[in-house]
């Protein structure tokens, strides 16, 4: 009876061997991106985030924002490219490490892991979003009253001339993924613990 | 239990699973609030009616209803549209040599081009103006301004070709030009970069420009008869920027109103340096006090160089001269003719309406229009209701001279126009759309997206005391996907809009040359009836004209030769010439004896380093040609003619340098035999 509360659902396990497996792939794919649209860009703008980069079209974006006193956005400014990589290939090992090894302790730890890296990850970027959107330059040459700039979290925002959308990229979906097969994991220990009382 | 009840109980069973587990239900709120959230709002589709098509085909044989006077931009020429139709009529060269015509290449023409610093062979060209009649298009003549070498020209709409250019001393950026007065009194030309004054000494430090740099405003006499333009007076001001410019009218008539911009008085990193003042002015200049003024004798005589070019179509040439004097008057030293009316934010536009009483500023960075009343002006100038001065200029209370303002507008705002019902129209170069709003009522009517970036607008009439209305062209600064793309490179884009109804219509998009600025809109009927079709070969009194050809020759002086030729169907006479000599300038002086409609001749010779010439009927054209080369060089006509335009050729002998080959010439029976 002892041996078997110290171990793991079978589902569990699988869930767990899955997340940290397609945890990887969001090493290799953007995580967010924010789509931009204008009249005068028909093509459209975009701008991907990815575990160690920013890709698409930064340039252009740095452009436009001077205008209105934007900070320009550079890979080297932000410390979360440099750390991000590892803490995802921690997760990712963790994870499966707790599907061979089948712990209960390894597995909730990996759950406070995964839980804390979430909160503070959603934390930081609205930081960031406030930050660039709120500390503009006092000579930009467009400037309205009372006006910031502070892209969405997540969905859409219309600043000035131009609509924002904020949404998860591939990376973030699987992230989201990943997210609702550890809840689901989680819940499927917390019950099964239930049970057995 | 049969296999059956146990699958049903397991499917119930699954199902109540998935509606009580709350963690599913929480995945699937999560993904569709996300999803929706994320999901791009719908724009509004290009409602293009059926009958936009209609509206805008010309049919064949048929003729548009309007002029389009186009401005080039950086092609330095003006274009002709026909409106409905978009179709481009004409390139008329203005300010940037032509080698289709041999504008600025030929004898006759080069002497349009020169200006104090020597022949220029391009120019900038933004703003256009018709001539005006009490406040009313009378289309005799449109001005055209030149923003890099100041200048302004005057063309003659009857023979849509360039007849005068008076250069602008003590200016530079002449940007704020060329805007008529309400009955063509005067051209008014303002500066957009201030430089030091002809009589000052110009080698200073560019840091000292709030102190030593001073802007100009130029008005120039038009002879109401012949056109002809003569600086009357300048006025000296403070280094402001000067943009756009318009006339009172009716109510306003005898004053003028220019938007400033650059009051902060930077001279470096402007896009910053002249933005940081939330409001700049519009100056209302009484020029009607300031010109009787000037006959009572105010203002000093500088020395500066500029150049005056007229065209004469009985000489069919130019002569350039270089005048010396310009009259000047200090704006700070006159009293009660010039009022500064504070604006938001380095205003582009200052639009006069049809009545005269409303000012309309455009403030590009602004997010706001501000209309100001002429007649609220005048009370606040009666009650002295000033806010300090700039540079001894009085500033106006804000408020005490504002009729109101239009509130969320749009983003960005140039330039308005009006039509004879009480609505203006202005472009916003940000937020990418033409936006009707109400004059008096303030209230924004509609709105509607222009592809990509407008910059000026034009309504037929639009600038007038009575518009025609009916249609507006915007004029955009972006192009990108409207058209087949042409590599890196592409064409401005223009809309066409139906401005008849309560909401605007797109009608048509089409590709412009250069970038048109500005355009003027004219009914074609104010234009057609008074075109010329010939020049009279009787009238011409060119220097070398030959109007027979029995007078045909060569003639030789020392090491140049005038040849005296005639073109008329299908034959050049002399068309064999021998005896020119390398070392030699030949002038060929070409008379076209035809007085036919629309039978122009070229005229052009093998490796000439020179363009051809145009020559029209009863027109006569010099063109120089240096031989590069001994031997057999042959000409021809270029124009296609007639049927047998391809006969229409002749040889040329050069011989080496000091040879004594005779000269000799002619055409058949005529020519040099053995």
């Amino acid at each position: 009876m002892k041996s078997a509360q110290k171990s793991l659902h079978s589902t569990t396990r699988i869930l767990v061997g899955i997340a940290g497996a397609v945890l990887f792939i969001a090493l290799f794919v953007p995580i967010w991106q924010i789509q931009l649209t204008a009249p005068q860009y028909p093509e459209g703008l975009e701008l991907f985030i990815h575990a160690d980069k920013l890709t698409g079209d930064v340039q252009i974006i740095n452009g436009l924002n001077h205008y209105i006193g934007m900070k320009e956005l550079h890979k080297d400014d932000f410390i979360e490219f440099t750390v991000l990589p590892y803490i995802i290939v921690a997760l990712g090992l963790i994870g499966l490490l707790t599907a061979v090894v089948n712990r209960k302790g390894l597995f909730f730890f990996w759950i406070i892991f995964f839980a804390l890296f979430g909160i503070l990850t959603i934390i930081r970027f609205y930081l960031w979003l406030y930050d660039y959107g709120h500390n503009l330059d006092p000579t930009a040459p467009i400037q309205v009253p009372g006006m910031s700039y502070q892209p969405p979290m997540i969905g859409y925002k219309k600043l000035l001339n131009f609509g924002a959308y904020s949404i998860p990229a591939t990376g973030g979906w699987i992230m989201i993924g990943a997210v609702v097969m550890a809840v689901w994991a989680f819940l499927k220990e917390v019950k099964f613990k239930k049970k057995k009382i | 239990m049969t296999e059956c009840n146990k699958n049903n109980n397991f499917n119930s069973n699954l199902i109540i699973l998935l509606m009580k587990n709350k963690l599913i239900k929480a995945t699937l709120i999560f993904s569709i609030v996300t999803f929706f959230g994320a999901c791009k709002p719908k724009t509004t589709a290009d409602a293009i009616s059926g009958n936009a098509a209609q509206k805008v085909y010309v049919a064949p044989g048929e003729h548009d209803e309007f002029y389009s006077f186009t401005s080039g931009g950086f092609s330095g020429q003006v274009a002709v549209y026909g409106i409905p139709s978009g179709r481009l009529l004409k390139v008329l060269p203005v300010f940037s040599q032509d080698p289709e015509t041999g504008y600025g290449y030929g004898e006759d023409t080069k002497p349009m081009l020169n200006t104090s610093h020597g022949f220029v062979p391009w120019g900038d060209q933004h703003h256009l103006a018709v001539s005006q009649t009490d406040g009313e298009y009378d289309g005799r003549w449109l001005f055209a301004n030149e923003n890099n070498t100041p200048r302004v020209a005057r063309l003659d709409l009857t023979t849509f070709t360039t007849d005068e250019i008076i250069e602008i001393p003590n200016s530079a950026g002449n940007h704020s030009s060329p805007f008529v007065t309400d009955n063509n009194e005067y051209v008014v030309a303002g500066t957009r970069f201030s430089v030091p004054f002809e009589d000052e000494d110009g080698d200073i430090p560019i840091s000292t420009y709030a102190d030593n740099f001073s802007g100009a405003i130029t008005f120039i006499k038009v002879d109401p008869q012949s056109g002809r333009m003569a600086i009357d007076f300048q006025l000296k001001t403070p280094p402001v920027n000067y943009d756009l410019s318009r006339t009172g009218k009716g109510a306003s008539s005898g004053w003028f109103f220019f938007s400033t911009y650059n009051t902060e008085k930077a001279h470096t990193l402007l896009e910053v340096n002249a933005s940081q003042n939330d409001k700049d002015f519009i100056l209302a200049l009484n020029w009607k006090k300031i010109a009787e003024m000037v006959k009572e004798g105010k203002g000093r005589k500088v020395k500066a160089d500029y150049a005056h070019n007229v065209y004469d179509h009985n000489t069919h040439s130019a002569t350039s001269t270089i005048l010396n004097e310009v009259h000047v008057l200090d704006i700070e030293d006159l009293e009660g003719v010039a009022y500064y009316i504070p604006c938001p934010k380095s205003p582009h536009g200052a639009d006069v309406d049809p009545s005269g009483e409303y000012i309309v500023g455009s403030g590009k960075l602004a997010s706001l229009i501000p209309v100001f009343s002429f007649s609220k002006m005048m009370k606040a100038i009666e009650d002295k209701k000033f806010d300090g001065d700039y540079d001894g200029i009085p500033v106006l209370n804000y408020e005490a001279v504002l009729h109101g303002e239009v509130q969320k507008p749009g983003l960005g705002p140039l330039h308005t126009e009006f039509d004879a019902n009480g609505n203006a129209y202005t472009s916003f170069f940000v937020s990418s759309e033409v936006v009707k709003w109400n004059v008096k009522t303030l209230e924004v009517v509609d709105r509607q997206p222009t592809y990509y970036s407008t910059g000026h607008l034009t309504v037929a009439g639009g600038n007038t005391k009575k518009p025609y209305g009916k249609y507006l062209v915007a004029w955009n600064k972006i192009t990108k996907d409207r058209y087949l793309p042409t590599g890196p490179e592409l064409a401005q884009s223009a809309q066409l809009f139906d401005i008849s109804g309560e909401k605007m219509e797109l009608l048509l998009d089409f590709p412009t040359i250069g970038e048109p600025h500005y355009a003027q809109i004219v009914p074609a009927s104010l234009i057609v009836d008074k075109q010329k079709r010939i020049y009279d070969i009787n009238a011409n009194n060119h220097k070398y004209v030959v109007k027979n050809e029995n007078d045909t020759r060569v003639e030789r002086s020392g090491n140049r030769v005038d040849v005296y030729m005639t073109l008329i169907r299908t034959h050049i006479t002399p068309d064999n010439i021998e005896g020119i000599r390398m070392g030699d300038e030949v002038y060929f002086h070409i008379t076209n004896l035809e007085q036919d409609w629309d039978l122009p001749h070229g005229f052009a010779v093998m490796g000439n380093n020179n363009s051809e010439v145009l020559i029209l009927p009863g027109e006569t054209r010099t063109m120089k040609w240096v031989p590069t080369k001994v031997g057999i060089i042959p000409m021809y006509c270029t124009d296609f003619c007639s049927a047998l335009h391809q006969e229409m050729q002749g040889y040329i002998r050069v011989s080496p340098a000091g040879s004594n080959t005779p000269l000799r010439y002619g055409t058949g029976d005529n020519a040099p035999k053995e």
